[in-house]
């Protein structure tokens, strides 16, 4: 089959790999009929994840049909469509049990690595190194899914893949990002970085009662769907002396009452301390850039509570700690506990409570991946999301280099301006 | 992780040892010297077989005399730190303990034991998965056992590999299940040196630590997670750049 595989930071490659085999009992391999390239592989794009191989196939949000099934399935065949949760959960230990999903005990098999780092092991990942299992992900033909009964979410006849394809990853992790910032009813939301998962954590919040939302980016059509989709008052981080003190003149000297950073390790700014980061995390010497963490810290009312769905890998420097400790303020973090989440966000995509397709600006095949990363990445042609599709139009069988181009929503034709070496995404 | 096996030589002869192999990717080049603290950090933190490291040590030709005094002389220097580890499982413990007390069940969960098998009286008679196909084999017996609470057990004088040890199943103080704890002796019949001997004793620990990890996956789901044998795409020759 045909599969994204990396070869090293702003190195993608489709190459002919062999096809996934049945390894575990529980296990289904699927035939990948949609594929999204998630903002925080864009870490791995860049090299900021250890534990990456060379030839590691990349994805962790997809969906397709079940083509085999383990003996022991049960809940699962042949046909079904289903779509995977990006992190891997067992269905049985404590932590699933808890529905703390993306920390089960007993999908990665690498926790000896995981501890090293962590202390303790999260849960196995699709396609995010080899530190959360190596699994092989889905920007692929075909992907295998282990513990499948607990994995799969059966997607409803009728209900298109682009409609359900993001309760994967990103859907259910701007939810999350708001359930974990605490929005009491009329509560200001302040939201950094626009990209897909902010998009869905700015829609979220107004599901939770949000009274306010303010959305903080720099690219003007990520800026403008947080303003028409989403509502949102907009704050271009460029065009002020201070995000910090923007927010306080805008919530009356109080300061936004929930602050969720959606941009995690690779944070831009336009401050001293953004500034340090870059050149401290070139040189090595620190893993992430923890800028928008600062910021929000800063930035969050006294009591106030901070909701992390941007990722971090590593170690960061010079975080407020007094400010935080001394406001009194709520930390609230971690990789989405996906299936929690499908049901309910499914039932409200069914019911047209929201439209997810509204983040994708780009559909293609999966030879276009590799340009696709860094068009994503350079956010290139107004890029917020981009969809792969596996097999062409869905018609296309097993091992044919079937990749038909999709049509994308926007005009390819014309490219933007360069966007340098920027980054901000979720 | 895949396994990758490599030999050292000694004066006495040629020692295989098995670890598991992760890159770990660092954008910038590196240098030499931060390459072989890798290449430090690799061998420390992977398991290996070192359990049957040992006994292929200890399977070298009899004859060899040299081995054999070194032997004796080290295994004084060398006393071994007891290995003691413990992992939460969520099951009743007479249902963990029932699986344990079945030897033959052990492999399942060991990696670096090929089988067991109950020579009935408390007895019973293992053989350790070798690289290269030593043959690495000895048997215990039951020195005490309690039943669904704890076995302890001693290798038998003659074994290649002398360990003793004990499991203990307890049920979990706040109601998550079984509290299994392993506590183990291995070795001391080592003619490598202290120093290569303490190392050793330290990956050992890891092993055993992985050991009840997989116990634990295979109690709670039935099986153990896995990624040996899925695709990828071309992958290093030879992974000299990344060796942890």
């Amino acid at each position: 089959m045909r599969a994204v595989c990396w070869n090293g930071p702003t190195d993608m490659r489709v190459e002919t790999v062999p096809d996934p085999e049945i390894l575990n009992r529980k296990d289904v391999i699927i035939k990948i009929t949609s594929a999204a390239i998630c903002g925080s592989d864009l870490h791995l794009y860049d090299g900021y994840i250890p534990t990456m191989k060379k030839g590691d196939i990349m994805g962790h949000e997809f969906m397709g049909e079940v083509v085999e099934a383990g003996p022991e399935v049960r809940n699962l065949k042949a046909g079904d469509r289903i779509v995977v949760p990006f992190c891997i959960g067992c269905g049985q230990c404590w932590f699933c049990q808890k529905e703390l999903w993306s920390l089960c005990d007993n999908s990665n098999p690498n926790a000896v690595i995981a501890e090293k780092m962590f202390g303790h092991s999260p849960a196995g990942l699709f396609g995010y190194s080899h530190l959360t299992g190596g699994y092989a992900g889905g920007q692929a033909e075909y992907t295998r899914v282990p513990f499948a009964d607990v994995n799969g979410f059966k997607v409803p006849d009728g209900m298109a893949d682009e409609q359900v394809l993001f309760l994967g990853d990103i859907f259910p992790t701007g939810f999350m990002a708001a359930e974990n910032a605490n929005i009491q009813p009329g509560d200001t939301v302040a939201v950094w970085g626009c990209g897909p998962v902010s998009q869905f954590a700015i829609q979220s919040a107004w599901m939770l009662g949000a009274g306010r939302v303010i959305a903080i980016d720099r690219f003007p059509e990520r800026l403008l769907l947080a303003q028409t989709w989403g509502r949102a008052e907009v704050i271009d981080y460029e065009e002020v002396d201070s995000v910090i003190d923007t927010l306080r003149d805008m919530t009356g000297g109080f300061g936004p009452d929930c602050c969720i950073d959606g941009v995690g390790m690779e944070a831009h700014g336009t401050t001293m301390d953004a500034k340090y980061d870059r050149a401290k995390q070139a040189l090595r010497m620190e893993t992430d850039r923890p800028h928008v963490l600062r910021e929000a810290i800063m930035a969050c009312r006294k009591g106030g509570t901070l909701s992390i769905p941007g990722v971090y890998g590593g170690f960061v420097d010079k975080i407020p700690m007094g400010a935080a400790f001394n406001k009194g303020l709520t930390f609230k973090m971690g990789q989405t506990h996906v299936h929690r989440y499908v049901r309910p966000l499914l039932e409200r995509i069914e019911k047209g409570e929201i439209d997810p397709t509204r983040v994708i600006t780009h559909r293609m095949g999966l030879d276009d991946a590799p340009e696709g990363y860094k068009t994503f990445r350079d956010k290139e042609d107004n890029c917020i999301k981009i969809v792969l599709k596996p097999h062409g139009n869905g018609h296309a069988h097993h091992h044919h280099h079937d990749h038909g181009r999709m049509e994308g929503q926007r005009d390819h034709g014309h490219s933007q301006k360069g966007r340098g070496d920027d980054q901000e995404t979720m | 992780m895949r396994e990758a096996v490599g030999t050292r030589s000694y004066p006495q002869g040629t020692e295989t040892y098995v670890y598991e192999e992760v890159d770990l990717y660092l954008p910038e080049e590196e240098s030499e010297s931060s390459l072989l603290q890798k290449v430090g950090q690799a061998a420390m933190i992977v398991s290996g077989a070192a359990l049957v490291a040992l006994a292929a040590r200890r399977a070298w030709p009899s004859g060899s005399q040299t081995a054999q005094r070194l032997t004796e002389r080290t295994s004084e220097a060398l006393a071994p730190a007891p290995i003691e580890t413990a992992v939460t499982i969520g099951k009743p413990k007479a249902e963990l303990y029932a699986f344990w007390r079945r030897f033959e069940n052990l492999p399942q969960f060991m990696r670096h034991v090929e089988e067991v098998t109950d020579l009935g009286g408390g007895r019973s008679h293992w053989v350790g998965k070798s690289p290269l196909g030593f043959k690495v084999e000895w048997d215990a017996e039951i020195v005490d056992e309690r039943e669904g609470e704890s076995i302890s057990w001693s290798s038998l004088p003659g074994s290649q590999v002398h360990n003793t040890g004990t499991v203990t199943f307890e049920d979990s103080p706040n109601g998550r299940g079984t509290v299994v704890r392993a506590t183990m002796e291995v070795g001391s019949v080592n003619p490598v040196g202290q120093a290569v001997g303490k190392a050793l004793s330290s990956v050992t620990e890891q092993q055993v630590r992985e050991d009840l990890r997989r116990f634990k996956h295979l109690m709670e789901t039935g099986e153990i997670p896995t990624i040996d044998g899925q695709p990828a795409g071309a992958r290093h020759l030879i992974n000299i750049r990344n060796p942890f």
